[in-house]
C-alpha cells in the first residue's frame, strides 16, 4: 500500500512536503489508520503524531485522511483508502507544529471563551442537585464531545475567522451549558454570543456534522442557540 | 551541561487525569502557586476511557445504603490486604466527593426521582454481604470517565489553575538530603528541557498496563511516575498485583465495562452455558474480577472456549433489548461494532481477560505523602513527594480492586493530597535547593538517550518486554515461568540501557518520549516480576499454581520492592479503622 504522509520538521525543513512510504498490509485484516501509522513509525521513528486511547474517546488523533477529517484510531483503512492510496495530512487550518501535529491553541481558546463550566448562583445543597431524566436527556449529543477538533478544522467559517468565530466545537459546548437545567447563567451566556461573529458566522455548511467521529451535530446546537438569541431579542 | 531554565512552584502535580485534576483544583482554590504538568492535553488522559462508573454509597438506588457496607465489600475484595484506615476514609468521604462533582456539573444519568443513577457492579453487597446484590456505582451512561474528566477540567478552567500541557516529566530531582525538590521536564513542542522546582511534587501519572502485550490501557499508560520513583531509589508496594479485567474484546484489548454484566449481561462458553453459575453460585457473573477472570481462563483451558481457536468466551447482551442498550450502554455498542465487528443488539461479544489495572504503586499515607521504610522497617515519609490515583498505593484496592473504586480513589485522595500540601506549605517548608550535581543526576538518563549512536530499536525491545510479561506474569503464575521471565527481563535491562534513539530532533519528538517511556515500562515490569516471585501464595489477582492457597500467616501484608538492592520487604496492613470495628480476614466466597 502507498501512503503519502505530510512531513515537516520546523528545525530542518524549509517547507512541508508529502513523502511517500510503502507498507505491506496483513491479509484478511482491516487495520485502523492508527495501526498503519504505528507501523510506519516503526520504519521511520521520526514520524510524529498524537495518539493515546486508541479507541476513539480521548480525541488525540484527529487527522485528515484522503481529504476527510477523522480519528485515525477508529477509521478503518478500507474506509478512506482509494485505489490502494492514502494521503495523511494534519487537520487543516491550524498551524503545524510537526508532521501530523497541529497547534490547537486557537481551538482551545475558543472553547474557553464560552465559559465551558457549570455556573449556578445558588449555594449547593448537601446532596446532588436534582435533575429529571428528561432534563438530563437534553445533554445527550452534547456532553460526549471529545475536543478532537475535527469539526472546527473542517469549517470554512472557522478557517477565515479562527479568532472571532467560536466554531462548531465551542458552540456545541456553549449549548451544552445553555441546555443544562442546573445552569443559571443562560442570559449572560447568550449575551456573550450575540455579536455578529461568535455564532452568526456559521453558514450552515454542515461540514462539522459530516466529520464528527462521535456522531454529534454541532449545526443543530448552533441552530438552537440562534433560536434562543432571536427569542431573547424580541 | 548547559544551564537549565528553571520554574518554581509551591505545588507541582505531574498528571492531568482524574487524580491530578482533583488535586489541582484544591490547590488552585487555595491561592498557592501550583501547576499541572501533563504529557497529553488533560482531557486526553486515560481517565477519559473509564466507562462503568464511580462506586459510592450515596443512597440513591437504595435509601438504606451505608458506606460501611461499601467498606466491607472493598476490604473483602482486596483479599484483606487493603488498608482499613484508608478504605474507611475513602468510603466515608466518598459521598461528599461525588456530590461535589455533581455540583461542578458532571452529567450523571438520573433516576425517576432526579437523583444520580446507580448500577450494580461486581463484588457489591448490602448489609455486609448478607443482603444480596447492591447497586452502588454512580454512572453517566457508560461514559463516566469522560464525563468526570471533562467536568474536572472545566472546573479547573474556572478555577484558573496553571497548566503546562504537553510537557513530559523525565525524572525526579532530589537534593543532598534525599528530599524531592521537583522534576526535570521536556516541553514537548519545542524540546526544551526545564527544571521545574516545587516544594511538593505529586505523582498522579496513572497506570502502566502497557507492560503487557494485551491491555485495556491507553498507549500513554507507561508507568512514568512509578518508574521515576524507582529510579530515585524509592520503593513500590504490592506491585505484583495486576488486575485482569474479564471483558476485554478479544484481539483488540478494548474494554467493555463490567456495567454490561451489572445491567444483566452474562458470559457463556461454547456450549452456550452460563458457566459462572458453577464458579460463583451466588454472585455469578458479578463475583470479584479476579474470580471471574480465572474462571474464564479455566473454561478456555479445558476446551470450552469459543471461536475457531477456542481462545475466548462470549458476553451476551441481546436479551436486554435495544432500548436498554441504547440508553445505558451506548458507548459499548459503538466499541463492539468498531472493534469486534459485532452488534451486541443481536450478537454476543467475544471477550478474554485482559490486563487492566495496577493495584500496586507508590506507597502513601492517607493524605498522599509518599512513604519508604527506615532501617528498622518503620514507615518513613519522603520529604517533598506525594502520589495519588492509579500511580499510588494508599492502599484501598489491596490484591484486587472492585469496579468503580478507582474513580472514587482518584477524587478522594487527589483532594486529600491537595489539602495536605496546602497545609504543609502554609506551615512553611524549607529545604535545600538541588545542586548542579543533583540536577545532572536527574538528567543522566535523558543524556544517555541523546548521546546514543547505535543499538537496538525501541519498538522491538518494547514488544519483547510486553510478550515476556504476558507469558510469565499473566492470570496464572508459576515459579518456573517467572524465573525464566526474570532472566529475560535482566537481559532486557542491559539491552535497553544500550538501545538507540535515532531521531535527535527537538520539535515534538515522540520517538524520544517513547524511548523514555520504555525505561519506565522496564522499571515497572521488573519490580512486578521480582515481587510476584517473592509472594509465595495466591491472593486476589495474584494466582500461583505452585502455591494455590492464601497464606495469612506469612503474607497477610504488603510487599515493598526496593530497587537499589532488588529486595522485597514486608509492610504491615492497617487493621485500625478509626470509627468502625475492624474487619477480620475470612475466606472469600462469592
Ligand atoms: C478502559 C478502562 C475503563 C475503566 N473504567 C473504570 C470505571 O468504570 N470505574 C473506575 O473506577 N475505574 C475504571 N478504570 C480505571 C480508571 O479509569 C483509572 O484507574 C484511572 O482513570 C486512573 O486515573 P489517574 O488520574 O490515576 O491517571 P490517568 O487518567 O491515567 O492520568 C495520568 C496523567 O498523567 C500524565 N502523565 C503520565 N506520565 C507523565 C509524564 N511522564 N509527564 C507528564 N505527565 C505524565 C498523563 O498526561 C495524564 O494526564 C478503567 C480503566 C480502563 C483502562
Ligand atoms: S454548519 Fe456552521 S459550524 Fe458547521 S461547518 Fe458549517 S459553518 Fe461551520
Ligand atoms: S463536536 Fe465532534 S468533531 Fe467536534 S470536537 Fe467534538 S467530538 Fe470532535
Ligand atoms: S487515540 Fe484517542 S481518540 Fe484516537
Amino acid at each position: 500500500m502507498q501512503v503519502s504522509v505530510y512531513r515537516y520538521d520546523p528545525d530542518v525543513d524549509e517547507a512541508p512536503e508529502m513523502r511517500d512510504m510503502s507498507l505491506e498490509l496483513p491479509e484478511g485484516k482491516d487495520l485502523m489508520v492508527l495501526d498503519l501509522l504505528e507501523r510506519l513509525k516503526e520504519q521511520d521513528p521520526s514520524l510524529s503524531y498524537r495518539r493515546s486511547c486508541r479507541e476513539g474517546v480521548c480525541g488525540s488523533d484527529g487527522i485528515n485522511m484522503n481529504g476527510l477529517n477523522g480519528l485515525a484510531c477508529i477509521t478503518p483503512v478500507s474506509q478512506v483508502a482509494k485505489r490502494g492510496k492514502l494521503a495523511l495530512r494534519p487537520l487543516p487550518g491550524l498551524p503545524v507544529v510537526r508532521d501530523l501535529v497541529v497547534d490547537m491553541s486557537q481551538f482551545f481558546d475558543q472553547f474557553e471563551k464560552v465559559r465551558p463550566y457549570l455556573i449556578n448562583d445558588q449555594p449547593p445543597p448537601a446532596q446532588e442537585r436534582l435533575q429529571s431524566p428528561e432534563e438530563r436527556a437534553e445533554l445527550d449529543g452534547l456532553y460526549e464531545c471529545i475536543l478532537c477538533g475535527c469539526c472546527s478544522t473542517a469549517c470554512p467559517s472557522f478557517w477565515w475567522n479562527p479568532d472571532k468565530f467560536v466554531g462548531p466545537a465551542g458552540l456545541l459546548q456553549a449549548y451544552r451549558f445553555l441546555a443544562d437545567s442546573r445552569d443559571t447563567a443562560g442570559a449572560e451566556r447568550l449575551r456573550d454570543l450575540e455579536d455578529p461573529f461568535s455564532v452568526f458566522r456559521c453558514r450552515g455548511i454542515m461540514n462539522c456534522v459530516n466529520v464528527c467521529p462521535k456522531g454529534l451535530n454541532p449545526t443543530q446546537a448552533i441552530g438552537k442557540i440562534r433560536g434562543l438569541l432571536v427569542r431573547q431579542g424580541t | 551541561m548547559a544551564a537549565l531554565r528553571k520554574m518554581e512552584f509551591d505545588g507541582l502535580i505531574v498528571g492531568g487525569g482524574g487524580a491530578g485534576l482533583r488535586a489541582a483544583l484544591e490547590l488552585a482554590q487555595s491561592g498557592l502557586k501550583a501547576a499541572v504538568i501533563s504529557k497529553v492535553f488533560p482531557t486526553r488522559s486515560h481517565t477519559v476511557s473509564a466507562q462503568g462508573g464511580i462506586t459510592c454509597a450515596i443512597a440513591s438506588e437504595d435509601p438504606e445504603d451505608d458506606w460501611r457496607w461499601h467498606m466491607y465489600d472493598t476490604v473483602k475484595g482486596s483479599d484483606y490486604i487493603g488498608d482499613q484506615d484508608a478504605i474507611e476514609y475513602m468510603c466515608s468521604e466518598g459521598p461528599q466527593a461525588v456530590f461535589e462533582l455533581e455540583h461542578m456539573g458532571l452529567p450523571f444519568s438520573r433516576t425517576e426521582s432526579g437523583r444520580i443513577y446507580q448500577r450494580p457492579f461486581g463484588g457489591q453487597s448490602k448489609d455486609y454481604g448478607k443482603g444480596g446484590q447492591a447497586a452502588r456505582t454512580c454512572a453517566a451512561a457508560d461514559r463516566t470517565g469522560h464525563a468526570l474528566l471533562h467536568t474536572l477540567y472545566q472546573a479547573n478552567v474556572k478555577g484558573g489553575a496553571t497548566f503546562l500541557n504537553e510537557w513530559f516529566a523525565v525524572d525526579l530531582v532530589k537534593n543532598q538530603d534525599g528530599a524531592v525538590t521537583g522534576v526535570i521536564a521536556i516541553e514537548i513542542e519545542t524540546g526544551n528541557v526545564v527544571h521545574v522546582a516545587s516544594r511538593a511534587t505529586v505523582l498522579a501519572t496513572g497506570g502502566a498496563g502497557r507492560i503487557y502485550a494485551s491491555t485495556t490501557n491507553a498507549l500513554m499508560n507507561t508507568g512514568d511516575g512509578v518508574g521515576m520513583a524507582l529510579r530515585a531509589g524509592f520503593p513500590v508496594q504490592d506491585i505484583e498485583m495486576w488486575q485482569f479485567h474479564p471483558t476485554g474484546i478479544a484481539d483488540a484489548g478494548v474494554l467493555v465495562t463490567e456495567g454490561c454484566r451489572g445491567e444483566g449481561g452474562y458470559l457463556i462458553n461454547k456450549d452456550g452455558e452460563r458457566f459462572m453459575e458453577r464458579y460463583a453460585p451466588t454472585a455469578k457473573d458479578l463475583a470479584g474480577r479476579d474470580v471471574v477472570a480465572r474462571s474464564m481462563i479455566i473454561e478456555i483451558l479445558e476446551g470450552r472456549g469459543c471461536g475457531e481457536a477456542g481462545d475466548h468466551v462470549l458476553l451476551k447482551l441481546d436479551h436486554l433489548g435495544e432500548a436498554v442498550l441504547n440508553s445505558r450502554l451506548p458507548g459499548i455498542l459503538e466499541l463492539s461494532r468498531t472493534f469486534a465487528h459485532v452488534d451486541p443488539v443481536r450478537q454476543p461479544i467475544p471477550v478474554v481477560p485482559t490486563c487492566h489495572y495496577m493495584m500496586g504503586g507508590i506507597p502513601t499515607q492517607v493524605r498522599g505523602q509518599a512513604l519508604t521504610q527506615d532501617d528498622t522497617g518503620q514507615d518513613q515519609a519522603i520529604e517533598g513527594l506525594y502520589a495519588a490515583g492509579e500511580a499510588a498505593c494508599v492502599s484501598v484496592h489491596g490484591a484486587n480492586r472492585l469496579g468503580g473504586n478507582s474513580l472514587l480513589d482518584l477524587i478522594v485522595f487527589g483532594r486529600a493530597a491537595g489539602l495536605h500540601i496546602e497545609q504543609a506549605v502554609r506551615q512553611g517548608i524549607s529545604r535545600r535547593d538541588a545542586s548542579e550535581s543533583d540536577l545532572e543526576a536527574a538528567r543522566a538518563r535523558l543524556a544517555r538517550w541523546n548521546d546514543s549512536t547505535s543499538g537496538e530499536s525501541v519498538a522491538a525491545l518494547k514488544r519483547e518486554l510486553q510478550n515476556t510479561m504476558q507469558a510469565s506474569f499473566g492470570v496464572f503464575r508459576t515459579e518456573e515461568h517467572m524465573r525464566k521471565g526474570i532472566e529475560t527481563l535482566k537481559g532486557l535491562r542491559d539491552r535497553i540501557g544500550n538501545a538507540h534513539l535515532p531521531d535527535k530532533s527537538n520539535a515534538f519528538n515522540t520517538a524520544r518520549l517513547e524511548a523514555l517511556e520504555l525505561d519506565n515500562l522496564l522499571e515497572v515490569a521488573y519490580a512486578t516480576a521480582i515481587a510476584a516471585e517473592a509472594r509465595r501464595e495466591s491472593r486476589g489477582a495474584h494466582a500461583r499454581e505452585d502455591h494455590q492457597q492464601r497464606d495469612d500467616k506469612n503474607w497477610l501484608c504488603h510487599s515493598l520492592y526496593f530497587p537499589d538492592d532488588e529486595r522485597v520487604a514486608k509492610r504491615a496492613v492497617n487493621f485500625q479503622p478509626a470509627t468502625v470495628p475492624v474487619l477480620e480476614p475470612m475466606e472469600r466466597k462469592y
